[in-house]
């Protein structure tokens, strides 16, 4: 978890706020996550991620803002 | 930057912000630059970010920088994940900033600009950035518990449910006010009618390429969209240009309405892939990128304003929205200051994403400090018009009739002489048919922006594009907002109805879904069509009790704070949060108490119920009804919507009182009782109630 702890280049934040502000969480992150922790477990694919978090998203109880 | 040299910047910081203020209080020329506003908002925003959220951080909260956040205990990847705090700055500021900021403050101008400005950036500081800081602190420190569930948790059982129900209310609410801001937008207009309508085939067309042809390529998707987009508002000016297709994008606000409806259940029963989550991801890339183009447009152009500092409507005889300055400037404006939403949006997805506690100021008090500023250039856009084509723009036909000359010469009346070329070429220039009458606020802002950034980009030729692109840009994300709003509604009512019949609340069932959506769709498309056939506008009547509403929210969230602070047994700070809730508890008792019983009926509901009742005994028919039965309609409406204010005004003062009961207990029992999920996971409830 310490690689959260480094700045990030700019070009990279920028592309994770990005993907973030529209409930798209790191994948990679979530893949180093999974390895570490849960070895034993299968990982989701890029698209299986995607969409995951996609459904996610919406099928939550807050909604947008006004 | 500490010692003496750092002491010195502030004070230069605070000197140039109390020079701006004294600028933008006390001009009485001609015009005013819009720079010292941005500098003197600047300066406000930095130094109580660098003083008071401090101060709120380090004493009053005493956040604990190595305690665990919920990120870090349940890293799943997922939900909860710890995220980069500039990151996770621009998550949430994505997710709080809405149409609310950029409509209150534009209405709000019609008390002039330096109101609307002192409260936006007195509010902020003090009551919105607070409440967004506090729950979200809270919430990091309950493993990212949701508002109601805090309030249940944290103050009973029935509190957490008044809580609920009145943010239903308020989904309902907001829902219609934002539905007719588009309607009012693109009524009578084939340009953007023709461009809103493109963005959901271009939609679909995202979110199949997101979906099949290349998954999860948020970027490329969005980028497409983006293009396709752009070449939608060119084809509405093509549309707009030519008689047979202009006369079939060209609709009255009635139709729109239906269409919105209609729309409004089909869209929020789709798969989210297909519509809803491309849309949402093209309206927030296009949100974010136009505050940004609309920050540089002004910090470059450095437009005038034209508006008077303080105008003759704050006597409360304005056409915008009726009722005096105080408290109905303050229930206009919502959002830029404090808003109650953000309590639920700093309860959800953000505390689970904090890698550590500390930053919860930055994220919390900072995001709101940005979206305030947005409130800003909102209300600069509006105020760089001259005020003869902002009012002629946000008063109804009723009071200005429908031609320019009727316009020109009662807008001249009030003391913004303008003449009717002038009223006629403002429309020629943004491509439309009319400018009059079009209420709402988007309109408004649509042709100041247009205004700002052609200046910027493309002169006086783009004036059109610029126009059509603001009005899309607001449209996009308020049918986003109607969408995800009107999913949340049905999740909240299946919830409530399952409390009685079980089987309702199974999200997956077909019947329960559609008969939730079906629920929440009457609800918002009720006050959507009383909205558009009000001869006031509609907007007049709901937005003053959106606002009621959304501050309302906030007084709870922040008596959420109080009682918080108080079972922390750190009541010694806690009027951080006791100074808002009252203020807000002031305003919107009042403000609901004026809409209900005031005696005029522009600003109470109850006589404008009784001079249509005491009409319709005489056998009189009373504009804008036609018939008796439409009559009878005006009456209902009135008394639904005095129900709905005095239910808003019961929820504040039932909180109230399970606040100060709350607040009691915890001053009874000597030992810290907030029910806080600390380190190694367990609750550390110092002594459990």
């Amino acid at each position: 978890m310490s690689a959260q702890a480094q700045a990030l280049p700019f070009a990279k934040l920028v592309a994770r706020m990005a993907n973030l502000m529209v409930g798209l969480p790191d994948y990679d992150s979530y893949v180093e996550h999974r390895r570490l922790n849960h070895p034993d477990q299968p990982i989701m694919s890029r698209e299986e991620f995607f969409r995951e978090r996609q459904e996610a998203r919406y099928s939550g109880k807050v909604g947008r803002c006004c | 930057m500490n010692g003496t040299a750092g002491r010195l910047v502030w004070l230069i910081v605070a000197l140039v912000g109390a020079a701006s203020l004294g600028v933008v209080a006390l001009s009485r020329g001609e015009t005013v630059n819009a720079l010292w506003v941005v500098v003197a908002a600047l300066c406000t925003y930095t130094i109580a970010y660098r003083f008071y959220s401090l101060y709120i951080a380090n004493t009053a909260l005493k956040l604990d920088g190595g305690r665990p956040t919920p990120a870090m205990r349940h890293n799943d990847g997922l939900d909860y994940v710890p995220t980069d705090k500039w990151v996770l700055f621009g998550h949430h500021f994505a997710a709080i900033a809405g149409a609310g900021p950029l409509v209150g403050p534009v209405l709000a101008a019609q008390m002039g600009y330096l109101p609307g400005t002192l409260w936006i950036l007195v509010g902020v500081v003090f009551a919105g950035a607070v409440q967004d800081f506090i729950i979200l602190f809270a919430s990091t420190r309950r493993d990212g518990r949701s508002l109601g569930d805090m309030i249940k948790s944290e103050m009973g059982t029935v509190p957490g449910v008044i809580a609920l129900f009145g943010v239903l209310l308020i989904m309902i609410i907001l829902l219609a006010v934002l539905a007719l801001i588009v309607v009012k937008a693109l009524a009578g207009s084939p340009w953007g009618t023709f461009t809103v309508f493109a963005t959901m085939p271009i939609a679909v067309l995202m979110g199949i390429y997101g979906r099949f042809i290349r998954p999860g390529r948020v970027g490329e998707m969005s980028a497409i969209g983006l293009v396709l987009l752009l070449l939608g508002i060119m084809g509405g000016q093509w549309v707009a240009e030519d008689p047979a297709w202009a006369a079939a994008f060209t609709f009255k606000g009635e139709t729109l309405a239906l269409m919105l409806i209609a729309y409004g259940f089909i869209a929020s029963v789709l798969p989210v892939w297909l519509l809803l989550a491309p849309r949402d991801y093209l309206s927030t890339f296009l949100k974010i990128g136009t505050i940004i183009a609309l920050a540089v447009g002004i910090l470059i152009v450095m437009p005038e304003l034209h508006m008077p500092a303080v105008s003759r409507f704050v006597d409360g005889s304005g056409p915008v929205f009726s009722g005096q300055l105080f408290p109905f400037l303050f229930i206009t404006i919502a959002c830029g200051s404090v808003s109650g939403f953000h309590a639920l949006i700093s309860s959800g997805t953000t505390p689970k994403m904090l890698e550590t506690e500390a930053q919860a100021r930055m994220i919390g008090y900072g995001a709101m400090l940005a979206e305030s500023f947005v409130a800003i250039m909102a209300l600069i856009s509006a105020c760089v018009l001259h005020p003869g084509v902002y009012f002629a723009m946000n008063t109804p036909a009723g009071v200005i009739g429908t031609t320019v000359d009727q316009a020109a010469q009662v807008v001249g009346n009030w003391g913004f002489a303008i003449t009717p070329d002038e009223l006629a070429q403002v429309a020629k220039n943004v491509g439309e048919t009319t400018i009059l009458s079009r209420a709402g606020g988007a309109p408004t802002l649509a042709v100041g922006m247009s205004t700002i950034l052609s200046s910027l980009v493309g002169g006086q030729s783009m004036t059109a594009f610029w126009y059509h692109f603001a009005i899309l840009f607001e449209a996009l994300f308020i049918l986003t907002t109607v969408d995800a709003g009107t999913r949340v509604a049905r999740f909240m009512i299946q919830d409530l109805l399952g409390t009685a019949v079980p089987a309702l609340r199974v999200t997956q069932s077909w019947g329960a879904n559609l008969l939730a959506t079906a629920i929440a769709v009457a609800g918002w498309g009720y006050f959507l069509y009383q909205g558009v056939v009000d001869p006031l506008g509609g907007i007049n009547t709901l937005w003053p009790l959106f606002g009621i509403s959304n501050q309302m929210l906030a007084a709870i969230a922040l008596m959420l704070g109080t009682v918080i602070l108080f079972k922390m047994k750190r009541e010694k700070f806690a009027w951080v949060t006791i100074l808002p809730t009252v203020w807000l508890a002031i305003c919107t008792l009042t403000a609901g108490w004026q809409k209900l019983f005031d005696d005029n009926p522009a600003v109470g509901f109850l006589a404008h119920a009784k001079k249509f009742s005491t009409a319709l005994a005489d056998g009189k028919v009373l504009a804008p009804a036609k018939t008796t039965e439409a009559m009878a309609r005006v009456i209902t409406n009135d008394y639904v919507d005095a129900t709905l204010c005095g239910l808003f005004m019961a929820v504040v003062v039932s909180m109230l009182v399970f606040g100060i009961l709350n607040i009691r207990k915890a001053l009874a029992n000597p030992r810290a009782t907030a029910h806080e999920v600390g380190i190694g996971g367990a609750a550390v409830a110092a002594g459990d109630d």
